[in-house]
């Protein structure tokens, strides 16, 4: 198949690609731009991640000794409430969509994303959002203060900010599937000639799954909160037992999203660290198509294991054990998977950049939340483990040294293909291992503390689980203060570096961004690559 | 398959909408938060921002549309439209989905557990003895106090007529478009949005005789809340539905569409479909069973 293909604006010529590149703030304001587009995401999210970190640091201070030392407990739990909502929602989520729109185009020979516009759409609803949510804490009532997983009938004890937080819920959610619809749509549908779907990068892969993921989960979300919303202000009795409702039936809608939604959060790093390893190993990935089975079993796994979060609330012996090894099965292509990670570098001519050591420590300590997971699967003795700390450690490990890892080392990796110019080593490898030792300091003990029976959310606990709370908030500190060497590091790779980076960037790499000059040009692709064994990332799989 | 789709890749200028869209979305949700806590102004804001939605989408809309009917579409464009448009209707049935869920958990579990039924026995023992797990039920406390339910085969019957009937006129109209005959075309799409309207007017008539006549609530329990909360977001769904194929009905006026080409008489097709098909789910297990 040859073609010769224009990029086409208004009129069919190309001549003028800067016409359509406003300056200043209406640039980044009105911009279609798969790559401006991708910019803004993962500047929010980042400014995000540090309002959650505060909130974190907040928690841990409290958390430092025992007794009430800094904050009031109703403050206490709108800091837990807030942090985790703004993590998950404002953090991790969108950090992801942002990798989406800079590398998905570029990686699958297409010239933007699907739906321009939309895009630009889903991530302007963002800040919107996210400044409902934040100014409920000014709010007289205070913000939420429920937990994230706003359980009834707690969630609708509170005041004035609750409707504030399930309409921002609504609108990330909106976000959230405008921006699905358009990553499946890129997806499917701007492929390069050639890119047949078993040629794709498993990046683009994992979020193909994670779109159809969130399209599906997201709406489900918007109803169980919608049902609060109803049950707080419009009398209805949705979880109100007196009027034939159940609370538990909110904790069984939650988490029907709810556990698809942390598949949301990590899949996309599996997919990152699928395109590390083996530029790294200069090795091709191991088991390409086993890769992308086992990320499909898992979404669909990731449907039928919801309960695991209400092994406690009381359920059917049948329900019990179903959903326990449902979940217990999930584990199989998750090994597969870690099993294809490290067989990749077995024997591999590896070298340790920065983006390598992230992709590695993610390997080693998603391992271990996903370990612990295994334990919490376990129905009888999630009895004695819910909702104690090592319910945090766990999530944890996953979520920080798993998904947040992750989209490091994807920072790490694509920032000379983003700016042209090669980040501080040195320091990225010192934020790697400051980050690598102190996220240990700070979940590991939780382990301990959880086993031996201190409960999640409180702002005070008892004396002997004192010493193991000191270490974790020493090395919650140390991970919060190292996370401003990353911004330096951006900082400096954006605007001060001067080793310019070349095309292939890294020696190993190897995928069609990489064909690309560094920095990767406005509009991506005016005519559609060929695809060839050398362009494509799995050259070695037979297709 | 690829070369005719590909031989024009089509990148939008930068667009301005999105962002009007943003504050009147804002704009809204916020004031609904207010209205919500009682505030007098909110009721005005939340109108300005829905307002300030309807100018986003007019000028959006009609700037696709300008261009589509100046040509500048490819197929493949129209292939992302149609993909964005199945997807968007597969997360709407996921939003019912969660309601029906809502709906099946308590008449299959919740409700008979209230009674006394499998692990709810003890609540029943101690708090609600003697409550009578039936359905339709407003728990055991009978909130909202007595209430009776709309009968399957009155007004809801004669709806879902109506409603298939317009599944039925807006396939007409589908195919006079495609014979290019505008007139039909234009006949059976007034005759489907008339069809909905009537659907909707039959639909208010209904909540006021449950609201006057039946006692039947939004308060009135369980029942009360499954039963407006699927019929009233299914009755905007038809609603918006019905509005869009209005838009739809005059573009056709206008000489808008093309015998091989009119996605968006399309897509507010499907959507149509999409909104039967819920009312389908709605009459068999919200009314008759
Ligand atoms: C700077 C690193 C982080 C620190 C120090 C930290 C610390 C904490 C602490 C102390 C809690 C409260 C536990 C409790 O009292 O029950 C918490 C809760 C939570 N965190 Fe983090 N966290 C960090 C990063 C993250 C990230 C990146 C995510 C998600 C992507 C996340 C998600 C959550 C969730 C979901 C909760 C549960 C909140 C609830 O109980 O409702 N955290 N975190
Ligand atoms: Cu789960």
């Amino acid at each position: 198949m040859s073609m010769e293909t224009t990029l086409s604006h208004d009129t069919p010529a190309h001549d003028d690609h800067h016409h359509d590149k406003p300056r200043g703030l209406a640039r980044w304001l009105y911009t279609t731009n798969h790559k401006d587009i991708g910019t803004l995401y993962l500047v929010f999210s980042l400014l995000m991640f540090f309002i959650g970190g505060s909130m974190a640091m907040i928690i841990r201070a409290e958390l430092f000794m025992p007794g009430l030392q800094l904050v009031e407990p109703e403050f206490f739990n709108q800091m837990t409430t807030m942090h985790a909502l703004i993590m998950v929602f404002g953090a991790v989520m969108p950090a992801w969509v942002g990798f989406a729109n800079w590398m998905l185009p570029m990686m699958i020979g297409a010239p933007d994303m699907a739906l321009p516009r939309m895009n630009n759409w889903s991530f302007w609803i963002l800040p919107f959002a996210f400044t409902m949510l934040l100014s409920t804490l000014f709010m007289d009532s205070g913000g939420p203060a429920a937990g994230w997983t706003l359980y009834p009938p707690l969630s609708l004890q509170g005041g004035q900010s609750f409707a504030f937080v399930v309409f921002a819920v609504h609108m990330m959610g909106i976000s959230s599937i405008m921006g699905s619809i358009n990553v499946i749509a890129t997806i499917l549908n701007l492929r390069a000639p050639g890119m047949t779907l078993l040629r794709m990068p498993l990046f683009v892969w994992t979020w193909l799954i994670t779109a159809f993921l969130l399209i599906m989960v997201m709406p489900v979300l918007a109803g169980a909160v919608t049902m609060l919303l109803t049950d707080h202000f419009f009398g209805t009795s949705f979880f109100n037992a007196a009027g034939g409702g159940d609370p538990v039936m909110f904790q069984h809608i939650f988490w029907f999203f709810g556990h698809p939604e942390v598949y949301i959060m990590i899949l996309p790093a599996f997919g990152v660290v699928s395109e590390i390893i083996p530029t790294f190993a200069r090795k091709p990935l191991f088991g390409y198509s086993a890769m992308v089975y086992a990320t499909a079993s898992i979404a669909f796994l990731s449907f039928i294991v919801w309960a695991h979060h209400m092994f406690t609330v009381g359920m059917p012996l049948t329900g019990a054990l179903f959903f326990m090894y449902a979940t217990m099965l999930i584990a199989v292509p998750t090994g597969v998977k870690v099993f294809n990670w490290v067989s990749t570098m077995w024997k591999g001519s590896m070298t340790f950049e920065t983006p390598m050591l992230f992709a590695i420590a993610f390997v080693v300590l998603f391992t271990i939340g996903g370990l612990s997971g295994l334990m919490l699967a376990i129905a009888s003795v999630d009895l004695q483990y819910h909702d104690t700390y090592f319910v945090v450690a766990h999530f944890h490990y996953v979520l920080v040294p798993g998904s947040v890892f992750a989209l490091m080392a994807g920072a790490y990796y694509w920032l000379p293909k983003w700016t042209g110019h090669m980040y501080s080593e040195t320091w990225g490898k010192i934020h790697f291992w400051v980050s690598a030792i102190s996220v240990n300091i700070l979940f590991f003990p939780q382990h301990y503390l959880g086993l031996a029976g201190m409960p999640r959310r409180i702002p005070d606990y008892s004396t002997q689980f004192a010493d193991f709370n000191m270490i974790s908030s020493i090395g919650g500190f140390i991970f919060g203060a190292s996370q401003l060497i990353f911004v330096g590091v951006i900082v400096h790779c954006v605007y001060k570096s001067r080793q310019k980076a070349t095309a292939q960037v890294w020696e190993g790499a190897k995928g069609l961004e990489w064909t690309l000059p560094s920095p990767a040009p406005y509009h991506t692709f005016d005519t559609p690559p060929v695809i060839d064994e050398t362009t494509i990332a799995h050259a070695h799989s037979r297709h | 398959m690829a070369q005719h789709a590909n031989d024009s890749y089509y990148v939008p200028h930068s667009t301005k909408w999105p962002i009007i869209g943003s504050v009147g979305m804002a704009l809204m949700m916020g004031s609904a938060a207010y209205w919500v806590n009682e505030s007098s102004v909110a009721p005005w804001t939340f109108l300005a921002g829905a307002l300030v939605l309807i100018y986003m989408m007019f000028g959006w809309f009609g700037e696709v549309i300008r261009e589509s009917e100046s040509g500048m579409y490819n197929s493949q464009v129209d292939t992302s439209f149609r993909m964005g448009m199945l997807w968007f209707i597969a997360s709407e049935v996921m939003f019912f989905a969660a309601f029906f869920g809502a709906l099946f958990y308590a008449r299959v579990l919740a409700v008979p557990w209230l009674g006394g039924e499998g692990a709810g026995a003890f609540t029943n023992e101690i708090l609600w003895q003697g409550y009578d797990a039936v359905w339709p039920t407003a728990g055991p406390e009978d909130l909202g106090g007595p209430f009776a339910v709309v009968p399957a085969f009155g007004v809801p019957f004669v709806n879902t007529l109506i409603l298939l009937t317009s599944g039925l006129t807006v396939t007409l109209a589908h195919h006079a478009l495609k014979k290019d005959d505008r007139t039909k075309l234009i006949g059976w799409l007034l005759a489907t949005v008339a069809l909905g309207f009537i659907f909707v007017a039959l639909q208010i008539e209904e909540y006021i005789v449950a609201y006057q006549h039946l006692g039947l609530t939004l308060g009135s329990g369980i029942y009360g809340s499954t039963f407006f909360m699927l019929t009233g977001f299914h009755g905007m769904h038809v609603s918006l539905g019905a509005i869009m194929l209005a838009v739809i009905a005059i573009r056709a006026m206008r000489g808008h569409f093309k015998p091989e080409h009119h996605f968006g008489f399309e897509a507010v097709a499907w959507y149509w479909h999409f909104v039967d098909v819920v009312w389908l789910g709605l009459f068999i297990f919200v009314y008759v069973y």
